[in-house]
């Protein structure tokens, strides 16, 4: 259930520009109104893509906040690689990795 | 009138984003074909465009996901995304709320959906109007098929979709052009982005391009998704037109450009 949280988290800040200016002025604050696991409001704190990624979070509403969070392209790319270098594979959804992670499928 | 265009494109964030990461000569060569689609739509002198696209949570959540969705609104606007990101400034976009409702009427008598007098646009829909209506000045008719938060709305039903979509089309005196955009074979928004499987793609061009609906109509989402990626789903949108152009298709430009995530694809369909 909480993975359904994160992903409303992500669906609000990545369409509305009153919960983006919330989450860059009190993050915390934020957080508290989703339900939210201790890997995930810690994922979400420190801006870590690479972990909401394995934790399973939709690639699309991930890919927005990368963008939010202004994330070069390549940088964002070797984030998610790096999640699951250090937390193992996607565990839930429909974005799993199929290629290795030292594999840069598009040169970046 | 009915329907006076149909077409297919593709609408991944890159092809704007990340132009300038593209080797140029194809690069340029996918934006001038996407551009001549553009001129062939303006040429067909439509009152209207309908897009049927694949969004990305821009408006619809799995706390109240629409199979079918479509906007009912005198204006959009868009891109949600950060407009640096994705090379589009936000900008408004016409819409023809009475136009909406007729034609939100006409598939209601076929098919359920949901229809939204709000809508902002995100890639799915911003990218193609980039280059087919650039001066966003053609009303625009959104409509959504899920193609991202399972369970989806299986193949044939989009098929049923497409159909009764033509058939509002036909009873509303407007000049209508319609485009869908998706996929085709695709891994956005993972680390495979960039990995593309051309021979799935050129495979399901073909069977689009000669109406084989059955073939069009044979893909289990166990196979697409091993086969085409999450990205593959997005043939919703393609199948929906083909059923309702119900012409031959013709691949004016397909190729793989990993930087964009997605085998770019340009195509226009007669209608009959």
């Amino acid at each position: 259930m909480s993975l359904y949280a994160a992903q409303k988290l992500l669906y609000h800040l990545n369409r509305e520009p009153a919960v983006q200016a919330s989450f860059r002025e009190a993050r915390e604050q934020v957080l508290a109104g989703y339900e939210l696991s201790d890997e995930e409001r810690e994922a979400f704190v420190a801006g870590d893509v690479g972990k909401l990624y394995v934790l399973g979070a939709n690639g699309q509403l991930l890919m927005h906040f990368a963008a939010l969070l202004g994330m070069p392209w390549a940088d964002y790319i070797e984030a998610m690689r790096e999640g699951v270098r250090r937390h193992g594979p996607v565990r839930a959804g429909i974005y799993a990795m199929t290629t290795s992670t030292d594999e840069k499928v598009a040169g970046v | 009138m009915s329907l006076v265009f149909a077409g297919a494109c593709s609408h991944a964030p890159g092809i704007t984003g990340r132009a300038h990461l593209a080797e140029a000569g194809v690069r340029d060569a996918f934006h001038a074909e996407f551009r001549g689609m553009g001129e062939a739509l303006a040429a067909a002198k439509p009152d209207a465009l309908v897009v049927i696209a694949a969004e990305h949570f821009a408006n619809f959540f799995m706390n109240n996901m629409p199979a079918y969705a479509m906007g009912m609104a005198d204006h959009y606007e868009g891109p949600i995304e950060d407009p640096g990101w994705l090379g589009i400034a936000r900008t408004r976009v016409p819409g023809n709320a009475d136009l909406s409702l007729r034609l939100v009427r006409g598939v209601m008598q076929d098919v359920d959906l949901a229809y939204a007098e709000e809508w902002k646009f995100d890639h799915g829909i911003m990218v193609p109007l980039h280059f087919l209506t650039p001066k966003f000045d053609l009303p625009v008719v959104p409509v959504n098929i899920n193609c991202q938060g399972p369970p989806l709305t299986p193949l044939h039903r989009a098929w049923a979709f497409g159909e009764a979509l033509r058939r509002a089309c036909e009873a509303v005196p407007e000049r209508i052009a319609l485009v869908s955009t998706g996929g085709i074979s695709h891994w956005p928004a993972t680390p495979d982005s960039g990995k593309i499987n051309e021979p799935w793609d050129r495979e399901f061009l073909d069977r689009w391009s000669r109406q084989d609906k059955a073939g069009m109509l044979s893909y289990s989402d166990e196979a697409t998704y091993r086969d085409a990626g999450q990205g593959g789903f997005e043939i919703r949108t393609f199948i929906a037109t083909a059923a309702a152009a119900r012409g031959r298709g013709e691949v004016r430009f397909y190729a793989p450009i990993p930087i964009f995530s997605v085998g770019c694809t340009v195509a226009l369909m007669a209608i009959e």
